[in-house]
């Protein structure tokens, strides 16, 4: 799950990981008493959507607007978080669509003397999370890795022992932090190594972090994603979700137990397990057709699941064609073809319709298709089905 | 011979009185596994489709002589159940339970590793020696004994694979389920050096999937130990980067893990790459094919 950057800041300050002091806004008065409450004669107007690259964003239908402008008193507060409120910003990272900015973070201007960039993720190869730190700051971290790794710095931690003090006096050393800041340093990574902790983060990444001309190290930006799976110990964080920065129909998906996400083809797909419904997406590909979804209905799919999947796949109106590829194991075929039947009724489906079944049960889930007159074009394996739901579309 | 798990393997299930845990241990004995014991803490004296239940693992062990578990414990619990598992010694450890938070794996990760138990999964559909020994949720019946190792990241993408062994009249020696998390407690290259030294095994099929570099670490050992013959398919071609495909593994991010760079360091190392998911089977005789 990923929040926004004022959410992220309001975290940080309550684990004693010091960020400047900014207000949300949701309107353009909003934003002009958020600058006088500052009180500081620079402030930073930031839109709020959860994607990175938006100092370089842009507003469509308004170029000249970026996603993170300084300002210099109330009205322009005001006139730059009526700009961007409401409409859509496009950076790097959200396609040409872009998102809705529907908040605004007024942070107060402080006086940098160097720009890092901190990340925190979890390294598979070491089965442990590693700390990253590099004095590119500001800029695409990717770009850094890609082109001059050697300047990214790393030190692995313990979830539940943290990061030591020898660690970061490394990774001062390396970026050559002394005196105070290189305190500050202590204090500020090992309380974020403390804070991924705390919250089951799968990221967090400051973008830039900066030291200021009086030693400070601040989280000038903060990107942070909780790990879905330890969310059952995490019901304060439920209400930072933000709808409204969700696919609607991978929320829907996410609500009935499936796993969607939602591509540009025209072949909806409809699979149990993670890896063959990927599969099956690289099939439909080979074969010349694109996808136009992953749908995972997951090991042991019931019959309102795949019903429910139904619904989501035929609410995209590029469908123009529904590939069904179960493998049973735990998910019986008999199982399968109920449902298919029923979602056939209360449904209605309108567009062709490829059926694979194999595994548990595949016989008998054969034979009730058969018998049910529904429209559908069977297949015998998975070539087959590509060859003919791609067939089918064109 | 076979790798992990035999017809003498004694096996448990921690968890066996939830739904899950009762079904797979019925089907796991139907399979003709040695279906021992069980465990859930506070029910002692129960039993399931006639297999004693036991309050701790330790227990369990002392009492049936038990060397292996399947664990369908929930995910708030289930790290604290694969190290109960550890420390009682337990030699294969298939953890199946799908979500548990990717932290807790950290300290399971490490005993396991310090230990003398394999761990395979968490989030994996266990693993079978065909005709001998059933641990976890695959369906038993798609198998047939033979000579392929087959190793996967993901489950459904492995019976397909298994299927089309099958139908090709090659057979399985083990298969064996890694998991879709990104912290699982066995890796490719582990497999890879168990697969080369086991007689029964003549050739390997490794499937893998988008995110992370296990396979292009994978493809490295095999070019420098391995001498059967290996064929590999990798799933998610055609996912974008960015998004998650049900696995939590399964991610490219920053441009890294695609398919395209797995399959060329796979086929860098010699490896026959399956051009589509129904091509496993094939690449496999094509891997023979050319070693001969």
């Amino acid at each position: 799950m990923k929040i926004h950057e004022y959410q992220a800041k309001d975290l940080f300050r309550k684990a004693g990981v010091p960020v400047l002091e900014s207000h949300v806004a949701r309107s353009a008065q909003e934003a002009a008493d958020a600058f006088t409450k500052l009180g500081s004669p620079i402030a930073v107007v930031k839109a709020q959507i959860h994607a990175g690259g938006r100092g370089k964003g842009t507003i469509i239908g308004n170029a000249n607007q970026r996603g993170v402008q300084l300002v210099k008193s109330a009205d322009e507060a005001a006139t730059v978080a009526k700009n961007l409120l409401g409409n859509r910003l496009v950076t790097i990272q959200t396609g040409p669509e872009g998102n809705q900015v529907n908040q605004v973070l007024v942070e107060q201007g402080c006086d940098i003397a160097r720009e890092l960039y901190l990340g925190i993720v979890l390294d598979r190869g070491a089965a442990m999370p590693v700390l990253m730190v590099s004095s590119e700051g500001g800029v695409e971290i990717e770009k850094v890795a890609a082109e001059t790794p050697e300047k990214i710095f790393r030190e692995h931690f313990h979830p539940q022992l943290g990061l030591d003090g020898y660690q970061v006096r490394k990774l001062c050393k390396k970026l050559n932090i002394t005196g105070p800041a290189a305190r500050a340093a202590d204090m500020f990574m090992r309380s974020l190594c403390k804070f991924n902790t705390t919250y089951d983060c799968s990221l967090v990444e400051i973008n830039p972090l900066v030291i200021t001309k009086d030693n400070k190290m601040i989280a000038l930006d903060g990107k942070v994603t909780f790990d879905d799976n330890a969310m059952f110990r995490h019901e304060d964080l439920k209400a930072l979700r933000d709808l409204n920065e969700e696919e609607p129909a991978e929320v829907r998906a996410g609500n009935a137990g499936l796993s969607y996400v939602k591509l540009e083809g025209q072949i909806g797909c409809l699979v149990n397990g993670a890896g063959l419904a990927m599969s099956t997406m690289d099939i439909i590909k080979y074969h010349g057709g694109a996808p136009a979804n992953f749908l995972d209905v997951g090991g042991g799919a019931s019959k309102d699941q795949v019903i429910e999947a139904f619904r989501i796949i035929l609410s995209d109106n590029n469908v123009k064609a529904v590939l069904v590829n179960i493998f049973g194991g735990i998910a019986r075929c008999t199982t399968i073809a109920t449902a298919l039947i029923e979602a056939s009724k209360e449904v209605g489906i309108t567009v062709p319709l490829v059926v694979r079944l194999e595994g548990t049960e595949v016989e008998e889930g054969k034979k009730m298709l058969a018998q049910s007159g529904l429209a559908m074009i069977t297949a015998d394996d998975l070539t087959d089905a590509a060859k003919k739901v791609v067939a089918a579309v064109k | 011979m076979s790798i992990l798990v035999n017809r003498d393997t004694r096996v448990i299930c921690q968890g066996i009185t939830g739904k899950a845990g009762e079904f797979h241990t019925r089907g796991c004995k139907e399979y003709g596994t040695k279906m021992v014991g069980g465990v859930t803490p506070g029910k002692l004296g129960e039993k399931v489709d006639g297999v004693p239940v036991f309050d701790t693992v330790e227990e369990a062990v002392q009492q049936t002589g038990a060397n292996a578990t399947m664990i369908f414990v929930p995910p708030p619990f289930a790290a604290d159940a694969i190290k109960e598992a550890i420390d009682a010694g337990i030699a294969v450890i298939a953890a199946i339970t799908e979500g548990v938070p990717v932290l807790d794996m950290v300290e399971v990760y490490k005993r396991a590793r310090a230990s003398n138990s394999v761990l395979i999964g968490p989030n994996c559909p266990g693993l079978i020696t065909p005709g001998e020994c059933k641990i976890g949720i695959m369906p038993g019946y798609i198998h047939k004994p033979g000579k392929v190792g087959i190793m996967s990241r993901s489950g459904t993408l492995t019976y397909e694979a298994v299927w089309q062994t099958t139908r090709a009249g090659l057979g399985q020696s083990t298969c064996v389920g890694l998991g879709g998390d990104p912290i699982v407690g066995t890796s490719f290259i582990d497999l890879l050096k168990m697969y080369q030294a086991d007689d029964q095994t003549e050739a390997i099929l490794m499937i893998g999937e988008i995110g992370g570099n296990a396979e292009e670490e994978a493809a490295a050992f095999v070019k420098a130990h391995v001498t059967k013959p290996v064929a590999a398919f990798i799933a998610g071609r055609t996912a974008p980067p960015g998004k998650r495909m049900g696995h939590a593994g399964a991610i490219i991010t920053g441009g890294k893990g695609t398919a395209a760079e797995k399959t060329a360091a796979l086929e860098a190392a010699g490896i026959v790459v399956a051009p589509s998911p129904a091509d496993m089977g094939a690449a496999v005789i094509e891997a023979i094919r050319r070693k001969k």
